[in-house]
């Protein structure tokens, strides 16, 4: 009686979504061929004619558009996987100053996570862009020497440059995702019943290693799910790099579509790469669950 | 020989007027074995805890195998000290999940105490057989009774060779017919001279084990006598009263 049941719910679930989809698609071609513009991706493999301050792989304005779109999502991976790195670390360590013994770390931690949820990711990306990069003026900051440089050009990392545009987006999403991970982090180390911290502590184990083969082991299945959301997030909001200036994917696209005028051809391009890459992110995450999960579970 | 356990005027308190513990005087000579009754929220818990600093405390002594420990911020190293040589056996094991039974045992002798592995699995096999448990080395925690897992949590805390074995309750979370084969164990740790304070409910391991019973109430001590003495002719109205209450 219950399988009939949820399996017409099902049904008649399809049909409306089949419905919607369709009317959708009938409405968009119907536009389309009024507009007398057709759906037409010829235009990508026309030059581009606008010059890329950033691209990991050659790239002059005489390339093709398709071309100039794949500088831009191999900008947009460069500035997700260095922030997802980043803000792990930054979370990770303010997720453990949280629920550590050092008071003052605690409240620190406190501090920070509360004011960077409470501003908005634009309003950070301006500060670390207009105030803490471009702010520097010309003179050059090199606390370490040879190895770390820092101006208002950008920062020179033991010889490799990473422009003004892309210090301040790397850094405005890494401190922003941070203190959502530090939150993720915390509630997973939580989680974890307290008789294991007596546990170890009871077998004069220190406090670094019963986190390490202890605590976190068993955390992990907490942490996992909340960090995938948050990577996800991180990947979603990277398309604020317009905002600071970044050729990313979705500033590119921008560009070409008030060049070409093939909005809806573009957004098509832009919504499979976002979703190409999600899935990539969440796949890797499951990967990761799946095998924590295995070898914590019994 | 100096007292293993030396508490004088332990007081604690969680909240204002409350006391966990009320100036308990106390000491536990080598090999005793000591048991600790009380009803509920009478402070053995935390009595017990502040042995190997899982609990701090207000004010009194606390001397435990000739090491001090300050009410409040001790040194780490001497917390750590003490722990080498204190073991304890909780009422929910606390065994860590994710370890295999060997691993649980094996890992405070390897990252303490700096054993080989191969040293700390030879030991840890002998201490599993001991308890009767040997067969279930490779298995984890989830796959054993309780009364298994509790004999294992026994032999983790025997690992780093003891002089002290604090035990909060160990049957407490037991079926019935799984108390025996721990309490069993236990009986052998103290006919091989090991010096315990046990938190127990169990008269008949308190008659028959016990050196001595201590009695609490509201954080204080309301006796120390001997099984004999406590359980037949308890000196106190409060021990007698407490006394009828787990009889029934
Ligand atoms: N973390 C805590 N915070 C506040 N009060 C506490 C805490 N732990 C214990 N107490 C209080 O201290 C008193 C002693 O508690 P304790 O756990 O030592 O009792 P117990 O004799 O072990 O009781 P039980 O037989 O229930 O285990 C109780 O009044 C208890 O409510
Ligand atoms: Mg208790």
């Amino acid at each position: 009686m219950k399988i009939s049941y949820n399996a017409t719910a099902q049904l008649v679930i399809a049909l409306i979504v089949i419905l919607v989809v369709s009317i959708l698609i009938n409405n968009l071609t119907l536009n389309l061929i009024k507009t007398g513009l057709g759906f037409n991706f010829s235009w990508l493999f026309r030059p581009a004619s606008f010059a890329l301050a950033e691209h990991p792989l050659p790239y002059s304005p005489s390339d093709s558009y398709a071309w100039a779109l794949f500088i831009g999502w191999l900008n947009s991976l460069k500035v997700i996987f260095y922030s997802l790195l980043l803000s792990t670390l930054i979370g990770t360590c303010f997720g453990l100053f949280r629920i550590g013994k050092n008071a003052l770390l605690r409240l620190v931690s406190a501090g920070y996570i509360a004011i960077i949820r409470q501003t908005p990711l634009l309003l950070q990306l301006m500060f670390w862009y207009f105030v803490a990069i471009l702010g520097i003026k010309k003179s050059i900051i090199s606390p370490m020497g040879n190895l770390l440089s820092i101006s208002n050009q950008g920062i020179n990392l033991l010889g490799v440059t990473l422009s003004a545009e892309f210090t301040s987006l790397l850094l405005g999403l890494s401190v922003f995702t941070s203190a959502y991970i530090a939150e993720v982090i915390r509630g997973g180390i939580n989680s974890v019943n307290k008789g294991q911290w007596e546990s170890f502590r009871s077998l004069g184990l220190e406090e670094s290693i019963g986190l390490y083969k202890i605590i976190i082991p068993q955390a992990l299945p907490a942490i996992l799910p909340g960090l995938t959301s948050q990577y996800l997030n991180l990947a979603k909001n990277s398309t604020l790099a317009i905002a600071v200036g970044y050729s990313d994917i979705y500033a590119i696209n921008d560009t070409i579509i008030n060049q070409t005028g093939r909005p809806i051809e573009a957004f098509i391009i832009l919504l499979l790469s976002f979703l190409f890459l999600n899935l990539f992110i969440s796949n890797g995450m499951e990967v990761l669950n799946s095998m924590v999960t295995r070898s914590t579970k019994l | 020989m100096p007292p293993i356990v030396k508490a004088t005027n332990l007081t604690k308190s969680y909240s204002k007027g409350i006391f966990a513990l009320d100036n308990v005087c106390i000491s536990v000579e080598p090999g005793e074995v000591l048991v600790v009754m009380g009803p509920s929220g009478s402070g053995k818990s935390t009595l017990i805890r502040t042995f190997n600093g899982l609990e701090s405390f207000d004010s009194g002594q606390l001397n435990i195998l000739g090491i001090t420990l300050e009410g409040h911020n001790n040194d780490e190293r001497n917390i750590h000290r003490i722990r080498k040589r204190v073991g304890m056996v909780f009422q929910q094991f606390n065994l860590f999940p994710h370890l295999s039974i060997i691993e649980n045992i094996t890992l405070a002798p390897i990252k303490v105490q700096k054993k080989k592995k191969a040293e700390a699995e030879q030991n840890a096999l002998l201490l599993l057989s001991q308890m009767g448990i040997e067969s279930h080395a490779r298995k984890y925690p989830s796959q054993l009774s309780g009364g298994e897992q509790q004999r294992v949590a026994i032999a983790r805390a025997l690992a780093l060779k003891p002089e002290l074995l604090l035990f909060d309750e160990p049957t407490s979370a037991l079926d019935p017919e799984r108390v025996n084969e721990v309490l069993d164990a236990m009986r052998k740790l103290a006919e091989q001279g090991m010096s315990m304070v046990v938190v127990t409910h169990e008269i008949n391991f308190a008659k028959e084990v016990g050196d001595r019973v201590l009695f609490m109430d509201s954080g204080k001590v309301i006796e120390t006598s001997t099984p004999d003495i406590f359980f037949l002719n308890a000196k106190h109205e409060r021990s007698r009263k407490f006394l009828n209450q787990i009889k029934k």
